[in-house]
């Protein structure tokens, strides 16, 4: 690797002086095959599910991770959640935004309407940084997409993938409810203010402390709230926020698959028709 | 198409314009009437398939260009801001991404069917050669394209390959300099690329152009291999062939749309999805999978520059296949020894394709090395030899006396 690629062995090696114990040990675990309601071709989202999801980022998770590329309006979309208007308005106006400059010049507060983005816990990254032991909690929009729950081994790449995807609401599942006392040889070089996830992407040490506890939120419609429970409903909120538009996806696919297929089966016979007048 | 007959057509204001500008005639010539082998299998339905591909490509994208922003800052959030309020915006991305996969998918599929049917021998050796630079263009404009939407591993794939340039021995930074714009991957990168990759489709418009010409002078290759002889070993290009053609390119749409709608994410990387950043590298640096077999072949030289050259001869080495292979017999069905050479090749391809997807160490190493000297060496040893030392089957005398009945048979159904 170093001789036939020195730039990019450089820079590597640059990053693993730089993140030592994150890169101690990339062997991490699959993902936890939980199964989805949105998985495989006909899958839709739960929308009762994801609607505790969102209860769940909204009273867990946004203290810290900001959702940058959703704004509140898109709970009332068709194909998430589907809050009705009003409630989406009332979601909204919970959080304050800075607005202005007014005619006068002055910054101002507001309740943020359902056009804003997504409040953000942190001004910045470096706040965001400074107020969580040095460690970036990681911008949640795309955090399904971009995380795989079982990438890389050879077994699941040609089969599991294509039917299930890259597992990616099924790595933030595993890693919600995946926290657990680590092994003796690694106890002693545990670093400061880490925690020990066998599932997490970077290395067994993760810097969030374990965010559910039996009971964190308190589900309106009377659906316990287990640990993997809320798990499971806030990885499908977040599938959800990772690509709005799948139902659509969906959807227009298999009209496009059906006029395809229709369309190919009739220019079969006609081409069949067409080469029969050529035979001698 | 240098020489088209002037048709006479019925219509008067079709014979108006035709007589003022042949474009009419020349359709009729090229697209109707066109004296097509009978006897073509769906091998040699890729080039409408690709022709199609191209046209989705460049449709796609000059839709998503209205709506992208190539800025390092605004890039990333702009192609997520098409994937969620632009109308259908969702569709047109996927279809755009994955479109690329299909084109490759297809293009591969055309490159081996030439191989394999001698379509690279006289007199169609331009002919190849236009077809070896599309495929460099193409992998310039995928690669190029790759990195527009600002992602992880489109910033550091942008890093990885103009790094290469600093291989070039004396100018090398000071080509990667200029390649960057800057001393860094940055945004004058990402606009240049932006301004290329809107450019190049077009460049391939115009060598499809004359690839078709090239074909057209000749006319096509066949799975006999034998040129046409008589109007027996020909039909018409329509409506044989633009039905035939019409229904492979449906089903290979259905491909296409199956992994477009249902596993869109499949054939690409899931870090993509992060935002480019300088400061973080990716733990494995993977192209596409279409660029997989090159990568394994630049990683398995131990010296960069040797390895750079071996990546971009792996290409090459097609210009001058049709003055390498030394056999007369175009097809690969009267050739018994070249089709098992073939085949290996095909498989030494994939392997490639799979080495280049995992990192270089170990085992991987090794068989990445062997697969790279067994490429080199089909192109440059086995196909010369297997020319002059195999005995090939012998060949029919013509098209139609090899897929159609012999006449005594005809009469004895009558």
């Amino acid at each position: 690797m170093s001789r036939s690629f020195p730039l990019l062995a450089a820079a590597l090696l640059g990053l693993a002086t730089l993140t030592a114990p994150a890169l101690a040990a990339d062997e991490k675990l699959p993902a936890k095959d939980v199964g989805f309601s949105f998985e495989g071709p006909f899958g839709t989202f739960d929308r009762a599910q994801v609607q505790r999801g969102y209860q769940v980022y909204k009273e867990v998770c946004s203290a810290c991770h900001a959702m940058e590329l959703m704004r509140y309006r898109n709970l009332g979309e068709p194909g998430g959640p589907e809050f009705p208007p009003d409630q989406v308005k009332a979601i909204a106006a919970e959080s304050k935004v800075t607005d202005g400059p007014d005619a006068s010049g002055n910054m101002f507060e507001r309740p943020a309407l359902p056009s804003d983005p997504f409040v953000k816990p942190f001004p910045n990254d470096n706040a965001a940084r400074s107020a969580n032991g040095g460690a970036l909690p990681p911008d949640l929009s795309l955090i399904t997409k971009m995380r795989a729950g079982w990438s890389g081994s050879l077994k699941t790449l040609y089969t599991t993938q294509l039917i299930k995807g890259m597992g990616g609401p099924e790595y933030v599942y595993s890693v919600l409810t995946g926290y657990q006392d680590p092994p003796p040889e690694l106890a002693k070089e545990a670093p400061e203010g880490k925690h020990y996830n066998p599932y997490f992407e970077n290395g067994h040490w993760i810097g969030m402390p374990p965010p559910l506890t039996e009971g964190s939120v308190t589900y309106a419609d009377g659906t316990p709230a287990t640990v993997e429970q809320m798990a499971k409903d806030v990885s499908a909120f977040l599938a959800w926020a990772g690509e709005p538009k799948m139902e659509e996806r969906k959807r227009i696919g298999f009209q496009v698959m059906i006029f395809l297929a229709v369309f190919a089966v009739l220019l079969y016979f006609v081409k069949r028709r067409i080469w029969g007048r050529h035979e001698p | 198409m240098a020489e088209h007959e002037r048709v006479e057509f019925k219509n008067p204001v079709a014979r108006w314009f035709d007589s003022r500008l042949p474009i009419l005639s020349l359709a009729k010539g090229h697209v109707i009437d066109f004296p097509t082998p009978r006897n073509l299998n769906y091998f040699w339905t890729f080039g409408g398939i690709l022709a199609v591909m191209l046209v989705v490509q460049i449709v796609t994208g000059v839709v998503l260009v209205m709506h992208f922003t190539p800025h390092v800052d605004f890039a990333f959030d702009s192609i997520e801001a098409i994937r969620r309020d632009v109308n259908y915006g969702n569709i047109i991305q996927k279809m755009h991404t994955v479109g690329a996969s299909m084109f490759f998918l297809a293009v591969y599929i055309h490159i081996f069917r030439g191989l394999y049917y001698g379509s690279y021998k006289p007199p169609r050796e331009v002919l190849w050669m236009i077809g070896v630079l599309i495929l460099l263009v193409m992998m310039a404009t995928a690669f190029l394209g790759y990195v527009l939407p600002w992602g992880q591993m489109s910033f550091w794939a942008a890093k990885v390959i103009t790094n290469l340039f600093s291989a070039i021995p004396f100018f090398g930074d000071s080509i990667v300099t200029w390649l960057w714009g800057g001393y860094s991957v940055d945004n004058p990168t990402l606009n240049r690329f932006f301004s290329l990759h809107y450019l190049l489709p077009f460049v391939l418009v115009g060598l499809v152009f004359l690839h078709i010409w090239a074909l057209h002078v000749p006319g096509n290759n066949n799975p006999v291999g034998v040129e046409v002889q008589s109007g027996q070993d020909t039909v018409p290009f329509h409506p044989y062939y633009t039905l035939k053609d019409t229904y492979a390119i449906v089903v290979f749409l259905l491909l296409f749309a199956a992994f477009m709608f249902f596993a869109p994410d499949y054939l690409g990387h899931p870090i993509n999805y992060a935002k480019a950043d300088p400061l973080v590298t990716p733990t494995h640096i993977v192209p596409e999978w279409y660029f997989l077999p090159y990568y394994a072949i630049l990683r398995s030289i131990p010296d960069k520059l040797l390895g750079v050259i071996a990546m971009f001869g792996s290409i090459l080495v097609l210009f001058a296949l049709p003055w390498l292979d030394t056999s007369k017999v175009r097809s690969a069905n009267y050739r018994p020894v070249y089709r098992q050479f073939f085949w290996l090749l095909v498989i030494d391809s994939i392997l490639l394709g799979i080495v280049g997807s995992n990192p270089p160490e170990g085992a991987w190493l090794t068989i990445g090395r062997i697969a790279t000297a067994y490429y080199f060496l089909h192109f440059l040893v086995i196909v010369p030899l297997v020319g002059f030392l195999e005995v090939p089957r012998p060949v029919p005398a013509s098209i139609s006396a090899a897929v159609l009945p012999p006449r005594s048979e005809l009469r004895a159904a009558e």
